[in-house]
């Protein structure tokens, strides 16, 4: 297994599920100017994804384009978190998921920037400028639902309810992270989760919300285990390319 | 439910070092924070500028275009407030 | 004070109103034909205000209502690159409609009292958004005709003499230009492609070409604004006028490609030096006006929805931005 393509595949489906769902709000959103800022951030991570997937292709080297992968792969390759395929459901589990997701990426894109692979590092500094805005964005959401009315605050206790479980999963060490670390080609990933942690009960303190305390972790994305949603997910995004086999767009 | 709408803000951004901020628009935020992303959001899409400066709208105190006259006109007999009042000898420059 | 008195002085104190608003009416219409613009303290006639927060609204609902039709698209869109164009030129539109409504607000309509009636069926928007956008190649479609005709009537409101409306079409033409562009490459790239591929976008061309002739709204002989619209140069051209130059734009630019525009009236005319065309349904207008389109119920339906569904959320922001004051003040 070429455990650089592997992990490049997974930053690149993550930024590409989770585009895809932010993309679901366009036209949808709860005022004009929200709509406006969550496809901001839709385009950021649908960026991300083309450089991710394009450089995860040349360093597959067997031809594929960032297309190819992220239209034509099956559903169990394709390597996102559970997390980020979770529906949108209201606008508080949109911003939730958003917020648990941001806060991960933002210390994962600082570390990766020191990547001695040129190509990811250049892509986490440019993503790293993106993330900061998003997180910053995310946790203002958080903060306001959380400590708005007493409606917001139960919907948005509920969603970090329902997502909690899914947070551990962007913290696992495999053999492609370990195997990427001992060659030297991603830095150490010490105290990402501390880091993670510290954010993530800073701004859940100021929105007065509570952390879970059932711990229960669900796993499955990054080995290609995915939940039912991802299905659905794929039918859209793979509509044409399945429809239509092999044209020019 | 209350249906009441967010704050109406004024949004100034200075579109490059060395010029300074102009009015680009308005929007409806429900905080200072929002108003100042929401403007990046809204009036930056194609990098248009470096710095914004929001303003609820209605902290803003304009004048009344009716008393303009006796606002401005004053100043148009002040010609010597422009540099092309004076005269200055040909082969002059950098004046 | 007598009451005879009384009455004397209210009928010269009307009578100094209606010389007061005449002599207004005078300045006003003279800045008007000086090409001044009128700003938002200015004074302005009722029905100037009234048929610009009509039309501002309008186009801002049909930006807003614009988005449905191609954001249906975006979780389909064929490739990457697609779908990040799709997704920028949606949000263009939400920022358009924002644009608008802002302009609007100047003329002190508030803007969700105007998108409730948008909801309540009382205001309008473009009927074009009424029809369904069925393959992929109705994004090209509807970025070539409906971006097309769109463009076609905002340049010239750059110079509509109300400074905010033509403060905001300037930036809306600016932003607009990529629109129209990326419609025509999703065409051109279709019609140099498989089979497949060129039937479809001959089927989109064939279902958007009327509906768009359409946009410029009905013929000069029953428009009823646009002789004062005119006269305040709100408008610049006549439906008619804008029509006809957008079949002479367009029909070159299908030729360039193969595709044949639906039209079999469609000849060029050298003695007006432009095409005569066919004669457009206008009683299918009419009726999709009139809310019978194929799809103006979902669309109206899914503006709501957005709306009620966020109504908790602009409430919350709210709260949230008292309990920040109250706690500065404490």
């Amino acid at each position: 297994m070429n455990s650089l393509f592997e992990y490049l595949v997974r930053l690149g489906d993550d930024s590409l599920i989770l585009g895809h769902r932010l993309s679901e709000w366009c036209g949808h959103g709860p005022i004009l100017e929200e709509d406006i800022a969550m496809t901001n951030i839709s385009l950021d991570l649908i960026g991300q994804a083309t450089t991710f997937l394009e450089h995860a292709g040349k360093v597959e080297g067997k031809g594929r384009s960032e297309d190819d992968l992220a239209f034509l792969r099956y559903q169990k390759d394709y390597k996102n978190l559970l997390l980020v395929e979770r529906p949108n459901g209201d606008f508080g589990v949109t911003m939730m998921r958003q917020f648990l997701f941001d806060a991960f990426r933002k210390p994962l894109f600082e570390r990766l920037v020191n990547s001695k692979d040129e190509q990811l590092s250049a892509i986490a500094a440019k993503s790293l400028k993106e993330t900061t805005y998003h997180l910053r964005h995310s946790s203002e959401w958080v903060i306001r639902l959380g400590d708005g009315t007493e409606e917001s605050h139960q919907r948005v206790q509920d969603a970090l309810d329902e997502l909690w479980k899914y947070t551990a999963e962007m913290f696992v060490e495999d053999e492609v992270n370990q195997n990427l670390t001992e060659n030297g080609i991603i830095p150490s990933m010490e105290g990402l989760k501390e880091e993670w942690n510290a954010t993530v009960t800073s701004v859940l303190d100021q929105a007065t919300l509570t952390i879970p305390t059932n711990n229960w972790e669900q796993h499955g994305g990054r080995n290609g285990k995915h939940s039912e949603h991802l299905g659905f997910i794929l039918t859209e995004l793979q509509y044409m390319q399945r429809a239509y086999p092999g044209m020019e767009w | 439910m209350t249906n009441k709408e967010w704050p109406l803000w004024e949004v100034f951004i200075r579109s490059k070092q060395g010029l300074s901020h102009k009015h680009f628009g308005s929007l409806r935020a429900s905080d200072e924070k929002m108003a100042i992303e929401n403007a990046r959001d809204v009036y930056t899409r194609r990098s248009e500028g470096i710095s914004i400066w929001v303003v609820e709208s209605s902290n803003i105190v304009a004048s009344d275009p009716s008393k303009a006259d006796s606002l401005y006109d004053p100043s148009n007999s002040k010609v010597y407030r422009h540099p092309t009042f004076y005269d200055v000898p040909d082969g002059i420059e950098h004046m | 004070m007598s009451s005879r008195i009384r009455i004397f002085v209210v009928e010269l104190l009307s009578q100094m109103k209606e010389q007061d608003i005449s002599e207004l009416e005078r300045i006003f219409q003279e800045k008007i034909d000086q090409d001044i613009k009128i700003e938002p303290k200015d004074w302005m006639p009722d029905n100037y205000r009234k048929t610009l927060i009509r039309q501002i609204s309008q186009h801002a609902h049909s930006e807003i209502v614009g988005m449905l039709p191609e954001g249906n698209w975006i979780t389909r869109a064929p490739n990457l690159r697609r779908k990040a164009v799709l997704l920028a030129k949606v949000q263009d539109e939400a920022g358009h409609g924002l644009y608008l409504y802002s302009a609007t607000e100047t003329l002190g309509a508030d803007r969700e009292d105007t998108i409730d009636d948008l909801h309540s069926g009382k205001a309008k928007y473009s009927s074009i958004f009424n029809y369904p956008t069925l393959t992929w190649a109705d994004m090209g479609a509807v970025g070539w005709l409906v971006d097309g005709a769109a463009i076609m009537n905002q340049v010239p409101l750059c110079r509509c003499s109300y400074g905010p409306y033509a403060r905001a079409m300037v930036r809306v033409c600016k932003e607009e230009s990529f629109h129209q562009r990326q419609g025509y490459e999703i065409m051109m790239t279709l019609m140099s492609g498989t089979i497949e591929q060129k039937e479809m976008a001959q089927d989109a061309l064939n279902r958007f070409w009327w509906p768009s002739l359409m946009m410029f709204g009905p013929p000069d002989t029953d428009s009823k604004h646009t002789k004062q619209s005119m006269e305040w140069r709100i408008k610049r051209h006549t439906n008619d006028e804008l029509r006809q130059m957008m079949v002479d734009f367009t029909v070159p630019q299908a030729e360039a490609i193969g595709l044949t525009i639906p039209d079999p009236d469609l000849k060029w005319n050298e003695e007006k030096g432009g095409y005569d065309y066919g004669e457009i349904d206008w009683d299918e207008f009419w009726n999709v006006v009139k809310g019978n389109g194929p799809c103006n119920k979902d669309r109206i339906d899914t503006r709501r929805k957005a709306k009620e569904n966020g109504a908790w959320v602009r409430e919350a922001a709210n709260a949230h931005a008292e309990k920040r004051k109250d706690r500065k003040i404490a």
